[in-house]
């Protein structure tokens, strides 16, 4: 027979029966949908980690004061070291592979300003701190290292402080102040979103780090510092770098455990990556499951269906069918009805893939791959579970199959 | 004389039921000539229908040879069988054996499509004159359920004859159809007999078996009669007298 009239007499098989049809490919098409859906919402999860950690800044280094981890032993009191600002122009100095280096100066207290008053964070940093973290301002401008040398009572507020104390007015040039402290506001930031630790990073007012920790910490200590790598590639060196430096800045000796913490942005990237991805993998998983009921259910209504239509392929081999035209024909009915489940399941795939995106909060990615893949897939159940029922069909014996009732 | 068309030699078909041994067959020896309307006749169990699958090609005998156009069956493999059922015979059987819903013309086009070398050009076209031979011209696009049981049969008829086979082979062909309709069928197949087809008939009607030119007589798997019939019936004449007779019914 040849291939158009196959397709044909298939096709108008199907439809001889549009009802059984459909309930038959219904569940190939809940199968490749949920596979589809599944894996997007996965693609969509993951996309979403890797913004979140992304606007962190991705080449960012941070080095927290104490012990990495302590090994199984206390370290008493008083051990653990706090780091001042040699710290950061030692590394400033001698280190190779770090293009950005900020002290961060942490300050809480009440601000007060323009409408009311505000509980937030206010962060002694130095200029480069916007590289670092991949920020903007969205208007104003940021303070220099002319600021921090005379430790200027300049400030930056995040979006959500200027959304709290200036609703209305433009901030800029007005006095806020902070633990009684006027500053001047000379910018705004841009709005940064939720991190991905669900810290809120627009609430908080950037200053330089001389004037926070004179006017403000009164103190010596910064909090922690963090860095910029000169690339993606080079975090590893630039995390030796920095161990070794510190090592020499705090004079430890060599069996002695780092009195800091240097964690990197890449690593919690690659975590979250690789937790996301498990997640994807689980879901499109269970997902295929169901393809593969589907597919069961594909070959139960076959066998019926070759039980019923004996007398029809009795008929046909005693007209000069050969087994393989009715393995054929069979055949090719099991792998059209998937196929077409596979088509219809994109369809729904994608209808659902729009609510997601745009009525839920949950992001859906459909990534063409996904849909070949399950599309192929779906192709490959019929031709697997189509193969039995499409055997039994064509091993019939002509005189039993005519005499059927 | 003309060419042998079936030719059997000691036929042996033995079926096997549980430990029992069935001899359906045993040692038929026959000949039938290009152009001859055969009835094979025999009550049930005598072998008729084992005969018939045997000369159909849908079963092979357990001994014996069975030549078809002069070529030997006997050794041939599951797709040779297939592709002589598809290019030398002609079924025709007591249930029509139509695909439903599928248009008459379909149903005749069906035998084309598994001829593996295209011997007719267009299908469609010679479906058509199949159909308009045995006056469904204006039949065609009906399925089944449509027509009626005589118009069904001459549906299977068409099919049988559109791959121009050495052979019809028909099957009770009118034990589904009332009298009247039977005899037109049997006017169909003295007409196509005329025209130079061979016909082998099975059944168990002698009424019917007197249309054909010779009648086989099987029992308990033996040719217990072979004769020629010197005056067939002719269903023009038999028409007539049915409707001869329904009218004296009507009057009476």
């Amino acid at each position: 027979m040849k291939f158009k009239s196959i397709i044909t007499a298939a096709i108008k098989s199907i439809l001889k029966s549009r009802m059984r049809s459909l309930l038959t490919a219904l569940g190939i098409i809940i199968g490749v949908a949920a596979v589809i859906v599944m894996v997007s919402i996965g693609e969509g999860a993951q996309k979403q980690v890797q913004e979140q950690i992304a606007s962190l800044g991705s080449n960012l280094i941070i080095i927290y004061p104490g012990a990495s981890n302590s090994g199984g032993v206390s370290r008493g009191a008083g051990s653990i070291n706090r780091f001042t600002m040699d710290d950061v122009n030692r590394i400033k100095d001698e280190a190779t592979f770090i293009k950005y280096i900020s002290p961060i100066v942490r300050a809480g207290g009440q601000v007060i300003g323009g409408v009311g008053n505000w509980n937030t964070s206010t962060q002694g940093v130095s200029p480069e701190y916007l590289d670092i973290r991949a920020w903007k301002l969205s208007s104003g401008e940021f303070f220099t290292d002319k600021d921090v040398i005379s430790r200027s009572k300049v400030c930056v507020l995040g979006s959500e402080v200027k959304k709290n104390l200036f609703p209305n007015d433009d901030p800029i040039g007005s006095l806020v102040r902070i633990r009684n402290v006027p500053f001047k506001v000379i910018g705004v930031l841009e709005e940064k979103g939720q991190s991905a630790m669900g810290v809120n990073n627009d609430d908080l007012i950037l200053a330089p780090w001389s004037s926070v920790l004179d006017r403000l910490s009164g103190g010596r200590y910064i909090n922690f510092i963090q860095a910029s790598a000169t690339s993606l590639a080079q975090m590893p060196q630039a995390q030796a770098e920095l161990t070794k430096i510190m090592r020499e800045a705090h004079k430890i000796q060599s069996p002695e455990d780092d009195d800091f913490t240097i964690r990197n942005q890449a690593d919690l990237a690659d975590a979250a990556t690789a937790t996301t991805k498990v997640l994807t993998l689980l879901l499109g998983s269970v997902a295929g499951v169901s393809l593969i009921v589907g597919g069961i259910g594909i070959m139960n209504i076959m066998l019926v269906s070759v039980t019923e239509r004996t007398r029809e392929i009795g008929i046909r081999l005693s007209i000069g069918a050969r087994a393989t035209d009715i393995l054929v024909q069979f055949l090719t009915e099991a792998i059209m009805l998937s196929l077409s489940g596979g088509l219809i399941g994109i369809f729904l795939a994608f209808g659902m893939g729009y609510i997601l995106n745009n009525y839920t909060s949950q992001p859906a990615v459909i990534q063409p791959a996904i849909i070949f893949i399950s599309f192929a897939f779906s192709g490959a159940v019929g031709v697997f579970f189509g193969f039995y029922p499409a055997r039994k069909a064509a091993n019939l014996n002509p005189i039993d199959a005519l005499r059927y009732e | 004389m003309s060419k042998i068309i079936i030719e059997t030699r000691n036929l042996v078909k033995t079926y096997k039921v549980g430990d029992m041994e069935v001899n359906a067959l045993k040692g038929i020896n026959l000949k039938i000539f290009e152009g001859e309307f055969v009835a094979i006749m025999g009550a049930s169990g005598s072998g008729k229908s084992t005969f018939m699958n045997v000369i159909g090609c849908l079963d092979q005998p357990t001994t014996g040879d069975y030549f078809l156009d002069n070529v030997l069956t006997s050794k041939l493999d599951k797709n040779q069988y297939a592709e002589i059922r598809n290019q030398k015979i002609g079924f025709v059987f007591q249930g029509f054996n139509l695909l439903s819903r599928t248009t008459a013309l379909e149903n005749v086009e069906l035998p084309l499509m598994y001829d593996r070398h295209h011997r007719i050009k267009d299908p469609k076209k010679k479906a058509v004159e199949v159909l308009e031979r045995v006056g469904l011209g204006d039949r065609m696009d009906h399925v089944p359920n449509q027509l009626s049981g005589g118009q069904q049969q001459r549906v299977a008829i068409a099919r049988a004859l559109v791959n121009e086979p050495s052979l019809i082979l028909a099957d009770e062909p009118t034990g589904n159809l009332d009298s009247k309709t039977s005899v037109e069928v049997f006017g169909l197949f003295q007409q196509l007999n005329k025209e130079g087809i061979t016909i082998v008939l099975v059944t168990h009607e002698r009424d019917y078996a007197n249309f054909s030119k010779r009648i086989v007589e099987l029992r308990d798997g033996k040719i217990i009669r072979d004769k020629e019939i010197e005056k067939p019936l002719t269903a023009t004449e038999e028409l007539e007298k049915l409707k001869t007779a329904e009218v004296n019914q009507e009057i009476s």
